[in-house]
């Protein structure tokens, strides 16, 4: 254990320096004169954020865009990467997955969260139940990697099955399967690892929403005659709106940029690959950083509409307060 | 600014329709009490059986790899290897695969503590650098008063779609070359996750601050407090659930990390935190494969041990940040 003496002491050594310049800032801030200080105030405090994030993200954003118009030398060459990407059928059917992961993913999720936030509403146990389906949230991508390769996992028909699934297969007298390497359907079968992370997610927000909902509206609609069904559909979904919209957007958002997911279970073979593994492939791994900076940008490109939506949305909000 | 969960009892009456709602006319359905409440158990028992089958479905992966981490390797691999469910019929147990994936010794070793401690290095500080950045510049986004403060903030919240991928190249020769950080060490690290972290705390920060009565601030300027008094004093005390939540997203978010670290760690057992490690040894197919599930469940011990313990607060920040938009 005596590696952790180092380690640590690096530690205390940046926290330190941070609280020294965080110290500073405040000296700096406090002792303005009065006729600037308001501005002081305003520099000091964002100053630190905004350089470090138009070092971290703005600047190598727009890096990655020159990029995405040079050939594998450096060399302009127009649209080339764009061509590839829409006529090449490798990279075609990395758009074909993208789409159908960012269909099915916010769908899914946002469904089975809705359905488990409704159906564990006041049961007993309430708080155990949730807990059991937020807890994928907590575990990385590679970690789920490991959880579902073993659950996917393939052996010849003649000898025993070590994964759940193909056990039951084999009970119910079908062939075992090769759920990763069958393609198209093995997309789907790594759609579901990331359905099973983001729907915790879905569960809670939601679920809070629903209990957000005035007791006295949903009473009311049972006085009036409404079923369950009819409440929920006529009381509780437009009550939730707001909530169902940012669940679905935020899934969206993170399923366009799944990688790990791909990268640890089939590193993108057999026709599973998507736009962010592709990207990392083609960049890192393939010699192409013009292909893969295009394909950052299609990315971007997509994710685009979603973002303004919320941001006009926000800005509606702010403007109402 | 949370929603507190009705207790327990006074839902499961609302549930059942025993309490009418204030100030309205009694209707003839409250005259059949009983039918109701027979259907609405009904309803609720159908609720709670498929809710049982969700949760179930969603633990068994995870219960297995737990089960399957207990389990010889014999059992694991190999030609008299089975599933994990045979665990309860044959009960062999052994905690061997704990003690070779963190204390064995040897360059063969998964050596996993070491890799516990760089991934707990590089999460404090982080964890510290993004909470102290973010809630001042939230601040400022919430109730600094300057032109183009709108914009900005959008601009920020825009921020969050640049994928990860599209960053690495260009910051990873910016570190190396320009500033000249040695690679080997955390400080890559640090800087870059704190970037990464930076766009979502102001975000998650703002909305949480900007909720914040401005009487409260106007009155402490009246007192004479100059921004920091206020924004040490105020701001941060009031801010704690959010903060809190937040604390607890970056945690998870740079323990989970693995593409962040692939570029910035250089892999060293010196640096290299335990995502990393977990997936080389996965990544590698071998007769060693019957440790993975031991290794995976000592990289996911520590976010599920935060995420149990601090749930409350995840939960709630969760919700102050994401739905007060």
């Amino acid at each position: 254990m005596e590696f952790l003496g180092g380690k640590f002491l690096q530690v205390f050594i940046a926290l330190a320096v941070f609280a020294a310049l965080i110290g500073l800032i405040m000296l700096i801030v406090d002792r303005a004169p009065k006729s600037v200080k308001d501005k002081v105030t305003i520099v000091g405090f964002l100053a630190p954020a905004a350089i470090l994030m138009l070092v971290g993200l703005v600047y190598p954003a727009v890096q990655t865009s020159f990029l995405a118009f040079t050939n594998a030398s450096g060399q302009p060459n127009g649209l080339d990467n764009f061509v590839w990407m829409f006529t090449q059928p490798e990279a075609l059917v990395t758009l074909r997955n993208t789409v159908i992961w960012t269909i099915l993913v916010p769908l899914l999720s946002t469904g089975f969260g809705l359905a488990y936030a409704v159906f564990i509403d006041k049961a007993r146990g309430e708080r155990a139940l949730k807990a059991l389906v937020f807890m994928p949230m907590a575990i990385s991508f590679v970690g789920a990697g490991i959880i579902w390769k073993l659950v996917y996992d393939y052996r010849g028909p003649s000898i025993e099955q070590t994964g759940v699934i193909n056990a039951v297969r084999v009970a119910l007298g079908m062939d075992p399967k090769q759920f990763l390497l069958d393609a198209p359907e093995n997309t789907i079968f790594l759609i579901i690892v990331m359905v099973w992370i983001q729907t915790g997610f879905a569960m809670v927000i939601l679920s809070a929403a629903i209990k957000g909902v005035p007791m006295e509206l949903v009473e009311a609609a049972r006085l009036d005659g409404a079923n369950p069904w009819q409440q929920f559909r006529n009381v509780t979904i437009p009550g939730i709106r707001g909530a169902l919209v940012v669940v679905l957007t935020t899934i969206t958002i993170a399923t366009l940029k799944v990688f790990d997911i791909v990268r640890t279970m089939t590193a993108g073979n057999y026709e599973t690959s998507v736009v962010a593994n592709e990207m990392y492939t083609q960049a890192f791994r393939a010699g192409e950083p013009g292909r893969g900076a295009a394909l950052a940008l299609v990315l971007f490109l997509l994710v685009l509409p979603i973002v303004v939506y919320n941001a006009r949305v926000l800005r509606q909000q702010r403007e109402i307060r | 600014m949370t929603v507190m969960p009705a207790p327990d009892e006074a839902a499961n009456q609302s549930g059942t329709g025993t309490r009418p709602a204030k100030g309205r006319p009694v209707s003839p359905e409250d005259s059949a009490p009983i039918m109701r409440r027979v259907k609405t158990k009904l309803t609720s028992r159908w609720a709670t059986a498929a809710a049982v089958i969700i949760a179930t479905i969603w633990t068994v992966p995870t219960f297995g790899l737990l089960v399957s981490s207990f389990r010889p390797a014999a059992k694991q691999v190999g030609p008299r290897s089975d599933g994990w469910w045979n665990f309860f019929t044959d009960w062999d147990f052994t905690f061997k695969n704990y003690v070779d994936v963190t204390a064995a010794a040897g360059s063969q070793s998964a050596n996993l503590s070491q890799y516990f401690a760089n991934s707990v290095a590089i999460v404090i500080p982080v964890t510290v650098f993004v909470l102290v950045l973010a809630s001042m510049a939230a601040y400022i986004f919430a109730w600094g008063n300057f032109k183009g403060r709108e914009a900005a903030f959008i601009f920020v919240f825009a921020l969050q779609i640049i994928p990860l991928q599209m960053a690495l190249i260009p910051l990873l020769s910016l570190f190396t070359q320009v500033l000249q950080i040695p690679p080997g060490s955390y400080a890559q690290l640090w800087i870059a996750h704190t970037m990464f972290g930076l766009p979502l705390g102001i975000f998650l920060l703002h909305n949480f601050i900007s909720e914040i009565p401005g009487e409260v601030i106007e009155a402490a300027k009246v007192d004479g407090a100059g921004h920091t008094t206020i924004f040490w004093r105020i701001i941060l005390p009031l801010s704690v659930p959010a903060l809190a939540s937040l604390a607890i997203f970056q945690f998870l978010w740079v323990w989970n990390d693995l593409l962040v670290a692939l570029v910035f760690s250089g892999g060293t057992a010196d640096v290299a935190p335990i995502t990393q490690r977990l997936a080389e040894i996965s990544g590698t197919r071998g007769s060693r494969d019957y440790l993975n599930p031991a290794a995976a469940f000592v990289s996911i011990i520590a976010p599920l041990a935060v995420f149990f313990g601090l749930q409350r607060y995840f939960v709630r920040g969760l919700l102050a940040g994401g739905l007060k938009g």
